[in-house]
């Protein structure tokens, strides 16, 4: 699987993406997390291993506990996809008006 | 009035609408000729599109590479799945970024609306996840999207 494909699919899951969207606050550790999510220790860290090997968070270890957090950069690329799609989209649209109106005089021109 | 519009709909599709002020014909030529899609199909400006493959029959090659003319580049092929003018044109394309994103099929119709255009394109992407993955990481609306969950799953 790539880079794209497992950030994908990493991001597949609704409790992921929230766990995604607490560590945008700042990093936190995995009995913090659990506990908003109303879900054991255990659940919590498959979800992180799925996350960590997508390359979305990284964790480090301070005594027994391993705090995790957002990955540097861990969304750029699909990011870039996606703005990328919207800019595109507003930008093209834009200037696909400036051409059917210079189709429109040119047609128009023809004719007389 | 002529303002894009993004919504969606079910659990893998995405909903375009765009009015234009030409006919569904004028329209259709300019998303299927080669020498129209040059002139606009060009994302942020000062791009352009050097190559632009475009075999506008079913099954018919998509290629389209883009160049900022300072060394960035960006390449989208794809294939036609059916077209029927002046009214729809079905596709799938994916970006080289250069890992493959997912394929986006691409349902695009023009209705005729007064004396313009309505356009009316509806991607799908090949499963929720796909979308999901799209919405969540779309920051203005994704990560909106997500703290509201997490704030419902908090609370």
């Amino acid at each position: 699987m790539n880079g794209l494909d497992a950030a994908f699919s990493a991001l597949a899951d609704p409790t992921r993406r929230a766990i995604l969207a607490r560590l945008a606050l700042g990093e936190t550790t995995v009995m913090e997390l659990a506990r908003p999510f109303e879900m054991t220790q255990p659940a919590v860290s498959r979800h992180l291993k799925v996350l960590e090997e997508a390359g979305l968070i990284t964790r480090r270890i301070e005594g027994t506990k391993r705090p995790c957090r957002l990955a540097p950069g861990a969304l750029e690329e699909i990011d870039k996809w996606l703005a990328m799609l919207r800019r595109a989209l507003e930008a093209n649209y834009d200037r696909l008006d400036q051409l059917l109106a210079e189709m429109e005089a040119s047609k128009e021109d023809g004719q007389t | 009035m002529t303002k894009l519009t993004l919504t969606l709909e079910g659990d893998t599709h995405i909903l375009a609408t765009r009015r234009f002020k030409a006919s569904p014909e004028a329209v259709y030529r300019a998303h299927t000729e080669t020498e129209l899609i040059q002139k606009w199909l060009l994302g942020p400006e000062g791009w352009t599109m050097p190559v632009c493959i475009n075999e506008a029959r079913s099954g018919g090659r998509i290629r389209y590479e883009w160049s900022d003319g300072k060394g960035g580049s960006l390449l989208l092929t794809g294939e036609y799945v059916a077209l029927e003018p002046f009214g729809r044109i079905v596709h799938i394309e994916r970006f080289h970024m250069p890992d493959p994103t997912p394929d986006n099929r691409i349902e695009t119709r023009f209705e005729a609306d007064g004396t313009g255009t309505l356009m009316i394109m509806r991607m799908t992407l090949p499963d929720s996840a796909t979308r999901a993955a799209m919405l969540a990481t779309g920051m203005e609306h994704g990560m909106e999207a997500s703290y509201a969950r997490l704030d419902a799953m908090s609370g």
